[in-house]
């Protein structure tokens, strides 16, 4: 049985209860057209982002999700299909419509793309600035507290080269949120930092969504990024979005084989080792997986007992997808009642998947 | 020493180093005034730019190639009645004005495009995600992040401008290096050919030194 199809299994690990779409996309593609040939960047597809949510797009260079990213806010023009966002239909926007609907949707990018001729607070004040419709006062005033949310008081007059590259980040953040978009777009927000710092970077964006319910729509080739902070996550593979839906469900029990080859990559999966393991030992081996608060009750000695079976543990991860707790164990199961030590485990929310 | 610099009249090298910053302020000034929009238009109209028009980039990079590829002392010749149109006169420092600006300016509009190539493609598609105009992109954005880039191009056109110069003695504008072509080269006073060339030197190190200090103070990179 698996994790998704419990009821209320919505509510209680997806965190958030089903809300309206503020991302619509009908039938939206894309192509390029080089040296007189079309080039297909995005094929035909549907989306729905949720309002309020972090939805991932993840795929490997090239696969069309910076496309995907950019047609949100029409920086790329759609060559067919209908976008809409908020309630607007971003498509047929003409140009002064196109810059206010602009307006709503903040960006942040992999290189930061600050400039390097203004200090952070210039940098900050600029949306504002263009936008044309504060005071000098109330952009300053506005400035600053935008500057004290990310926890760069003490940078406000530095240049960004003086910089380190998190910072940097903060400036696009907070540079992104000045003309209090609904929609933070993030471009590979994290892949030009380092470990600690884009766990940092990711901690502040899980934060902004939350305390101002703003809609985050993140791309990034790295499934850890999605499976640390993204609700939904979407799947791109050579311009087709192969599988879509809640991370826990995507991330657990991925389907389609690039899918699968980027959980490999989050979890450190080394497939031949972990066949190497299994000729090492007898019986059935069983992919367990632990979602919730199972994942902290003492399963396997219990059904150990009850049923009768040893067993050895081969691989195991515990973590969290966002905030919910996780496991997936590959234990081999040896002697005793092996059915009935399936059926338990089942009972208790565990999801089995057989691997020998 | 005054043995030495025998033939040289200070009156006279006074007058010619005026004659040759005149020059230079005029020329320089109008160059960067039509220099520079030009280079914008060539970024703008470039390949894979904001309003990338193949055709106008096209025609608009020949006719700066092909001035870009007169010598200077044809131009200045050939442009004499343009010049009698605009300023009255085809001699003197007004007369070589025009043609001086006509050969800096394709000059410095090609460096101010690459000036501007060089400022990250990001940066602009940054400040279209904020809803900027492109108004708004080319002075709030790109110009800005490309001053280092066009003081350091203003100081290349001005030292070109200084060697120009001397070749405006043919419609008798005067200046140091005429000096220095009649004076020191034609009747063999070396004395004049020295003084005038260090005075020319020092005129270009002041130059450069100037526009380096001023794209230190630019750059914040």
């Amino acid at each position: 049985m698996s994790v998704e199809s419990r009821p209320g299994a919505g509510i209680l690990f997806f965190g958030k209860p089903k809300v309206i779409p503020v991302i619509k996309f009908h039938q939206v593609h894309k192509a390029y057209k080089t040296e007189g040939r079309m080039i297909p960047a995005l094929q035909p597809c549907d989306l729905e982002i949720p309002a309020g949510q972090i939805y991932g797009l993840i795929g490997h260079s090239g696969a069309g999700k910076s496309t995907l990213l950019r047609l949100i806010n029409r920086l790329e023009e759609p060559s067919g299909g209908r976008i809409e966002v908020a309630g607007q239909e971003v498509t047929s926007l003409q140009a002064e419509g196109l810059r206010a609907f602009r307006r709503q949707v903040g960006m942040i990018f992999q290189h930061f793309n600050l400039l390097s001729s203004k200090t952070v607070a210039e940098n900050v004040a600029m949306p504002l600035k263009l936008a044309g419709q504060m005071s000098s006062s109330a952009i300053a005033d506005k400035v600053a507290s935008l500057i004290k949310r990310v926890g760069l008081e003490e940078h406000a007059n530095k240049y960004p080269a003086q910089l380190s590259g998190g910072q940097k980040q903060r400036v696009g953040i907070a540079r992104a949120l000045s003309t209090d978009p609904k929609i933070l777009l993030c471009d590979e927000a994290t892949s030009a930092l380092d470990p600690q710092t884009t766990g940092q970077v990711l901690q502040l964006l899980a934060e902004i969504n939350r305390d101002l319910g703003l809609t985050l729509v993140l791309i990034t080739h790295e499934m850890d990024v999605i499976r640390r902070i993204c609700d939904q996550v979407a799947v791109l593979d050579a311009g087709f979005i192969v599988e879509q839906g809640p991370v826990a469900e995507v991330f657990l029990h991925p389907q389609h084989p690039t899918t699968k080859r980027f959980v490999q990559e989050a979890e450190q999966i080394d497939e031949q080792e972990l066949h190497a393991d299994f000729a090492q030992v007898e019986g059935r081996i069983l992919r367990l997986t632990f979602h919730g608060q199972t994942t902290y009750e003492p399963l396997l000695g219990r059904v150990a007992r009850e049923a009768g079976v040893d067993f050895t543990i081969l691989s195991g991860r515990i973590d969290r997808i966002r905030e919910v707790p996780y496991g997936q164990l590959i234990v081999a199961f040896n002697g005793g009642e092996l059915e009935q030590a399936m059926e338990l485990l089942s009972a208790s929310d565990v999801h089995l998947e057989v691997m020998r | 020493m005054e043995a030495l610099l025998i033939n040289v009249d200070w009156y006279e090298i006074g007058i010619a180093t005026l004659e040759t910053l005149l020059m230079l302020g005029g020329s320089l000034l109008f160059t960067v005034i039509f220099g520079l929009p030009l280079g914008v238009l060539l970024f703008l109209t470039g390949p894979k730019q904001l309003f990338q028009q193949k055709g106008f980039y096209a025609i608009l990079s020949l006719i700066t190639n092909i001035l870009r590829s007169l010598p200077f002392i044809i131009l200045l010749i050939v442009m004499i009645p343009v010049t009698v149109m605009i300023t009255g006169t085809s001699l003197g420092v007004a007369g070589a004005i025009p043609p001086l600006v006509v050969g800096a300016t394709p000059f410095f509009a090609r460096l101010v495009e690459t000036a501007l190539r060089e400022v990250d493609r990001g940066i602009i598609e940054a400040t279209q995600a904020m809803g900027a105009t492109t108004k708004q992109i080319i002075f709030n954005a790109l110009l800005p992040e490309a001053r280092p880039g066009i003081i350091a191009a203003t100081t290349v056109t001005a030292i070109t401008l200084v060697s120009y110069t001397a070749m405006a003695g043919v419609v008798g504008a005067g200046g140091l290096g005429d000096l220095a072509i009649r004076f020191g080269y034609q009747r063999f006073q070396t004395d004049v050919m020295v003084v005038t060339v260090l005075l020319l030197l020092v005129l270009v190190q002041i130059l450069q030194s100037v526009g380096d200090r001023l794209v230190v103070h630019y750059s914040r990179k």
